[in-house]
């Protein structure tokens, strides 16, 4: 279950813009015509009636993207991030739909933590939110949440996400379990056995910088040993920010061999490698680590053939002074909402490594069906869920630029090109540059 | 020496002329290790005379901020600055506002409202005299982070062996032990390729970290490979920071047995060297510490004229003033 605050919905023309959909087969200029927030209209000249008119000339309008990965810090660190700063936020990246985590404090593993976040973000929330819940009580791993009840008060899925379910009968249990509720399980896959001590992926620059390793088959291990369990008992599963490249082979097994397994990468996956922590800079500090440039690649082949759907910015919001220590003392984690098309246009499709049309289904239509969600689209009838992207558009990430409470980006500072122009999330219009 | 390379731009304004600092060996040439040793012997010549005590830093502060236990290192800063004649502050963890739970942020701040002239950092994370370069407008020396760097410490390493040997390049360096948890073992490294040794890791598979040989070294684990070195750098076995339980090696009594360097492994001539604190009895044999053949002691003494060698050319701006310095250094007030 989505929420966000009441507000009238809107109507305007968005009026010659590249309109690109492509599972609509829609890749044309037209004009697209919103009546009280529902798309009316899609064609060329189109009466304007007495709405507003937006100029999309030199734009791109497409369906607006959707994070299956966000920490809203909320109960808890309301002062790194709060439901209406983080929707804010989602709002400026060109979001239609976000979904929170629940590592809060209290962690969200009753109806009644549930509850009254749902309460509250139908008074804050910018654009629609969605909140998982635990898989086990406080994310101890020794006890599963009441996920029946959780489902009914609207969870959309499950996860510890933060920490892994260390017991595998635990894990095993819990797939059986949820498949009471129709809302996926989550993961976070990570063996801290083997991870523990890490602060970054072990390779030449851990090994040169003596930063304790946090090995690549940390991941990997986890992620075998739950699409073993989702084989076993036919369940689906969601793997989250993935990271390393034998976690993608063996995702890509596992889906060869029928799992219906799903799977997240980040877009500092995406674009950094374990170099960039030579800068010793907290704000490329995050869990699972930076790969190397053999990770990279795999994250982006796989995103480009589809094993891994969905784009994740796994927004992590953290206090300035948390921050601004030595690297090995500084919080896993940095924010994602409002750089991550600008981030992966300049990246990956300005340099050819991804089509701009899978990109956006990959932030979009990928994450929704991961979730059960109703993909946005652009046709006429469907709500108004879309973003108007300037591809052209340069733009310097600052300090003081974000909505998102919180600063630690690893973009800062670094000159991005494409940039949200306005988004329309169920129907309003929540940003506009 | 490199300038610090600034994070965040907009951190602080562009200074001028660049603050220098010594953070890593990777930031230094081939040149400025030259320069610096040539500077160190020098100030050795001028420790032979009666008064040692030289005027070249009078009313210099250099500020001693040890976040870690230290007898070596501290001790040779805080009296290397003495011996320039510079006012020195030493500033121990324990006892201090960190106790407290104070920033390492806040209390570089605090410090650094003194205007330092130097700022000597030992710190047990990665990163720490970065970050105190950034919120000071100081000159830093990295004394230790975490098991990332130790640069005086291989500075006076090359230094000593320069002096036994005449030279440093294609010499062949084995570093003996627990490479993982090492800051000097990777600064010696950078140290020793950087002047054109060869260096070969001899360790347990479990303590040379996986990739190191990116850094142009070789590694072996059987302890043969020590042979056909001129120098047996022997590395302390921190059981400090061995957690619990994390089954590095079986047993020290192993380790000793397998990797500890005996007279039996050496053979005449073989020098040893060691960054101390040492485990007699670990990671070397007593009678091979006490040897004719161990450059212990000449380390310890080394690490006096090195530190006073890096304070002088940090405050005195550029290789030039250096160069023309360290050629009559001694005069020079």
């Amino acid at each position: 279950m989505l929420v966000a605050r009441n507000g009238t919905k809107d109507s305007l023309v968005v009026a010659g813009a590249h309109v690109l959909d492509p599972p609509e087969g829609v890749d044309a200029t037209f004009d697209v015509k919103i009546d009280d927030g529902t798309i009316s209209a899609i064609g060329t000249g189109l009466e304007r009636n007495a709405h507003r008119v937006v100029d999309g000339a030199g734009l791109v309008l497409a369906p607006a993207f959707v994070d299956p990965h966000v920490h809203l810090r909320t109960p808890g660190r309301e002062d790194e991030e709060t439901i209406a700063t983080g929707t804010a936020a989602a709002a400026a990246g060109g979001y239609c739909a976000i979904l929170a985590m629940p590592n809060t404090e209290p962690v969200v593993d009753s109806a009644a933590v549930l509850g009254s976040l749902l309460e509250e973000a139908r008074t804050e929330a910018e654009v629609p939110v969605g909140f998982l819940a635990a898989i086990t009580k406080g994310q101890r791993g020794a006890e599963l949440t009441e996920m029946g009840e959780l489902a009914d008060e609207g969870a959309v899925g499950f996860t510890d996400d933060g920490r892994p379910v260390v017991a595998t009968s635990l894990m095993w249990r819990a797939l059986q379990y949820a498949s009471i509720t129709d809302r996926p399980l989550a993961v976070h896959c990570e063996d801290p056995t083997l991870s523990r001590g890490g602060h970054m992926h072990e390779g030449t620059v851990s090994a040169e910088l003596g930063i304790g390793g946090w090995p690549s088959i940390a991941e990997s291990v986890m992620v075998e040993r739950d699409l073993a369990l989702a084989a076993y008992e036919g369940r689906t599963l969601h793997l989250m920010h993935l990271s390393a490249h034998e976690s993608v082979d063996a995702l890509r097994r596992a889906q060869a061999a029928g799992v219906a397994a799903t799977a997240e990468v980040t877009p500092h996956h995406l674009c950094l490698t374990d170099e960039a922590v030579r800068s010793l800079d907290s704000n490329v500090k995050m869990n699972p680590p930076l790969g190397t440039e053999h990770d990279r690649t795999a994250l982006v082949d796989a995103l480009r053939d589809g094993t891994v759907s969905c784009i994740a910015t796994d927004h992590a919001p953290h206090a300035r002074h948390e921050k601004e220590v030595p690297f090995e003392a500084a919080p896993f984690g940095v924010t994602g909402l409002e750089t991550s098309f600008a981030a992966l246009y300049t990246h990956l499709v300005e340099s050819g490594a991804l089509p701009l049309e899978t990109l956006l289904e990959r932030m979009s239509a990928g994450p929704a069906r991961a979730y059960g969600l109703t993909p946005p689209r652009i046709a006429v009838g469907e709500p108004a869920n879309v973003v108007l992207l300037d591809t052209a558009a340069s733009w310097r990430v600052t300090e003081d630029g974000f909505r998102s409470r919180s600063a630690n980006s690893w973009l800062l500072g670094q000159k991005l090109k494409g940039q949200v122009a306005l988004t329309i999330a169920a129907g309003r219009v929540v940003y506009e540059r | 020496m490199a300038d610090i390379r600034v994070m965040r731009e907009s951190f602080l304004p562009p200074k001028s002329p660049p603050r220098r600092h010594l953070l890593s060996i990777r930031d230094l040439s081939r040149d400025d290790v030259d320069r610096l040793l040539a500077t160190a012997r020098s100030f050795e010549r001028s420790l032979e005379r009666e008064v040692k005590k030289l005027p070249t830093l009078r009313g210099r502060t250099v500020v001693n901020l040890f976040f870690e236990s230290s007898t070596r290192t501290s001790s040779s800063f805080e009296l290397a600055a003495k011996r320039l004649s510079a006012d020195t502050m030493s500033i121990k963890a324990a006892g201090s506002s960190v106790d407290k739970g104070e920033s390492l942020k806040d209390t570089a701040l605090t410090l650094g409202a003194y205007d330092p002239d130097v700022i000597v950092i030992r710190h047990p994370q990665i990163g720490a005299p970065q970050l105190v370069a950034r919120v000071t407008e100081a000159h830093i020396v990295n004394a230790g982070d975490g098991k990332h760097q130790h640069p005086t410490q291989a500075l006076l390493d090359l230094y000593t062996i320069a002096a036994e040997f005449g030279r440093i390049d294609g010499l062949h360096v084995a570093i003996v032990g627990d490479v993982l948890h090492s800051r000097v073992a990777r600064s010696d490294v950078q140290a020793l390729t950087l002047m054109g040794a060869r260096v070969t890791l001899v360790g347990p598979p479990t303590l040379v970290p996986r990739g190191i040989e990116a850094l142009g070294c070789e590694v072996a684990t059987e302890i043969d490979a020590i042979k056909s070195a001129d120098v047996v750098y022997v590395l302390r076995m921190q059981h400090e920071r061995m957690q619990e339980g994390a089954n590095f090696v079986p047993s020290l009594r192993e380790y000793a047995a397998r990797w500890g360097i005996t007279p039996e492994r050496l053979r005449p001539g073989q020098k040893v060297m060691h960054p101390g604190p040492m485990n007699r009895g670990v990671e070397i044999d007593p009678r091979v510490a006490d040897a004719q053949d161990a450059l212990i002691e000449t380390q310890v003494r080394a690490g006096l004229v090195v530190r006073m060698a890096v304070l002088y050319d940090l405050l005195t701006h550029g290789p030039v003033a250096v160069a023309a310095a360290a050629a009559t250094p001694l005069e020079v007030a």
